[in-house]
């Protein structure tokens, strides 16, 4: 017994536990208040106060929205699949929240003489894990969708495939020119690399831009939320579910939404990295010792990459409140036509930027070049005579 | 009894895993419902990704996930779901057909037995045996060293594959718009 209890005080265990702990409640604390801020951003956007009643300012409505949610009828529908009608909202949640597993939250804490990462699992193949979840993140939907045995909600589950499927190849596409000029799947390497300003994002705008685009394809947001589209299919996948069901798919959404901004801002934005970290840490240490005043630069790192993702939340909301929805073929079209194409060039101009050896003078310059072909290739295309409007 | 309490740990990951692997695959071919033949099938990919795992390779693991379970029965779960799958099959009923699919399963089965006998088996030297083995760097080094022609060759029969599936899906001059 006394073996056990050393070997839990000695290795890693207990840090990791702790750490896992904290960042399944941060994540669900943020996605709780999201939903909240949604609502500000909204009232802002249009002109209107929000919720202003429970609490100040409005900030105990989400305790009374999940309380509402608790107490409603848990209805399950006399046709339905009684299993996978239940399935279905566990796996969007479980889903939801097992993408943040692989995404370093701030550099490392010294606790004891060893060094504990504030990561929850550190694996050489980190954006392959957060590639595959995200893959699986569309069975929810469908199983649900199906499972009610409902045209509407059938042909939201449908929709929420296929986009899936379509916009998971150019977000694949657009992050292997991430992975090229890094050379590692680890998210903790890619951030370390983007040490000093170095951040991927002047490096890959374009590759920005189409993983923004999927990540708001694959979170099922607007201007791309067809699968739950009220004007067209009721309420989409959910019409037939109530109570906390219902409240675990909206929640999902909400958690998706953190977690692609933690990726984003990991892959693209330098993560925990912040202009002058370097002199903030020096300065530190020699005012509080080593161990302390890494420890404390940490924490301003961690500040610094949930800055980041609380941006990221807030531009989800602010596009929802500005773009309107898409129609259905023009989704495709845009995924298929549009962004894949663009995915494959920006592969080809980063890897002939690598191989000229000035990456970020060869990737800009081939970008331009990109776009002047593209331009005189589109004023010099064969007119059509009966053009098709919208085709 | 005491031989059993002694396995090393990964003996039990392996045995549960096998477990859920073949409960998986029986499921699969068991349930009347081809929804659930789906579901079970990605429990299936999901255990056998575990098993890529403890064999050392996660960049497999991974992979196997994001193709098989992420996008293939995505599409698989897809198709079905269009189909209306209410009307019993009558292929149980026939008797001919029946016979024929015992017979040659059996033939499958006796063919595959014989082979895992004959099978030459190689023990791992715990020595000489690089940790690295299945991770992405090696792999990635010898598919690109050692196998590059094999690789390219068969990237060149996907883009072959994904032409003739473009072909045959491009609707012709004069047939209807959906």
């Amino acid at each position: 017994m006394s073996s056990f209890v050393q070997w839990l005080t000695e290795s890693m265990f207990l840090w990791k536990a702790l750490i896992i702990i904290v960042i399944f409640a941060i994540t669900l604390g943020i996605a709780a208040y999201s939903t909240w801020a949604e609502r500000k951003v909204a009232a802002y956007i249009q002109d209107r106060r929000g919720p202003n009643r429970a609490g100040w300012g409005g900030l105990l409505q989400p305790l009374a929205d999940a309380g509402k949610m608790f107490f409603k009828e848990d209805f399950i529908p006399a046709q339905a699949d009684k299993w996978l009608f239940i399935l279905g909202p566990c796996l969007s949640m479980f889903t939801a929240l097992m993408s943040s597993a692989v995404v370093p939250f701030g550099n490392s804490f010294i606790i004891g003489g060893k060094e504990v990462f504030v990561q929850a699992i550190e694996i050489n193949i980190g954006i392959l894990y957060v590639f595959g979840v995200v893959s699986l993140g569309v069975y929810g939907v469908m199983i649900g969708g199906w499972a009610s045995n409902n045209k509407f909600s059938l042909l939201g589950a449908i929709r929420a495939a296929s986009q899936n499927i379509s916009y998971e190849l150019a977000m694949g596409m657009s992050i292997i020119a991430i992975l090229m000029m890094s050379g590692t799947l680890s998210v903790r390497e890619i951030v370390l690399q983007q040490h000093g300003g170095n951040w991927n994002i002047f490096y890959q705008p374009l590759g920005f831009l189409i993983f923004t685009v999927c990540a708001f394809a694959e979170c099922n947001r607007t201007p791309f939320d067809l699968p739950e589209c009220e004007t067209e299919l009721v309420g989409g996948y959910h019409t037939e579910y109530s109570s906390m069901k219902l409240g675990f798919y909206l929640f999902a959404e909400y958690i998706n939404m953190f977690a692609s901004s933690a990726v984003t801002a990991c892959l693209f934005f330098g993560g925990y990295n912040y202009p002058g970290m370097d002199f903030v840490e020096t300065q530190l240490i020699s005012a509080l010792g080593a161990n302390v005043g890494h420890n404390v630069a940490t924490l301003i790192g961690i500040g610094s990459m949930f800055t980041k993702i609380l941006f990221g939340i807030f531009f989800f909301m602010w596009v929802r409140w500005t773009v309107p929805r898409f129609r259905y073929d023009q989704l495709m079209n845009l995924g298929w036509k549009g962004l894949i194409p663009l995915a494959v060039a920006n592969l080809v101009i980063t890897a002939g930027a690598i191989l000229s050896g000035y990456k970020l003078v060869g990737i800009w310059a081939g970008l331009g070049l990109m776009i002047v072909l593209i331009s005189v290739g589109w004023s010099l295309r064969p007119k059509k005579k009966n053009a098709i409007m919208g085709a | 009894m005491q031989n059993i309490l002694s396995l090393p740990p990964i003996w039990y990951t392996f045995a549960i895993l096998s477990v859920l692997t073949l409960f998986g695959a029986l499921g699969t071919i068991m349930s009347k419902n081809p929804v659930h033949s789906v579901i079970y099938l990605i429990v299936t990919f999901f255990s056998i990704s575990a098993h890529y795992i403890l064999l050392n390779a996660q960049f497999l693991a991974a992979v196997n996930i994001i193709v098989y379970a992420g996008a293939i029965m995505v599409l698989f779960l897809f198709v079905i779901m269009f189909l209306n799958m209410k009307q019993e099959s009558d292929e149980m009923k026939n008797n001919k057909l029946i016979t024929t699919a015992v017979i040659t399963a059996l033939l499958l089965g006796g063919i595959l037995i014989i082979f895992l006998r004959r099978a030459e088996k190689q023990k791992v030297d715990v020595t000489s045996f690089s940790s690295q083995t299945g991770m992405v760097e090696v792999l990635g080094k010898s598919l690109y060293g050692e196998y590059l022609l094999p690789f390219e060759l068969v990237s060149v029969l996907f883009l072959v594959a994904m032409a003739g599936a473009v072909m045959l899906a491009k609707r012709e001059a004069g047939e209807r718009h959906f």
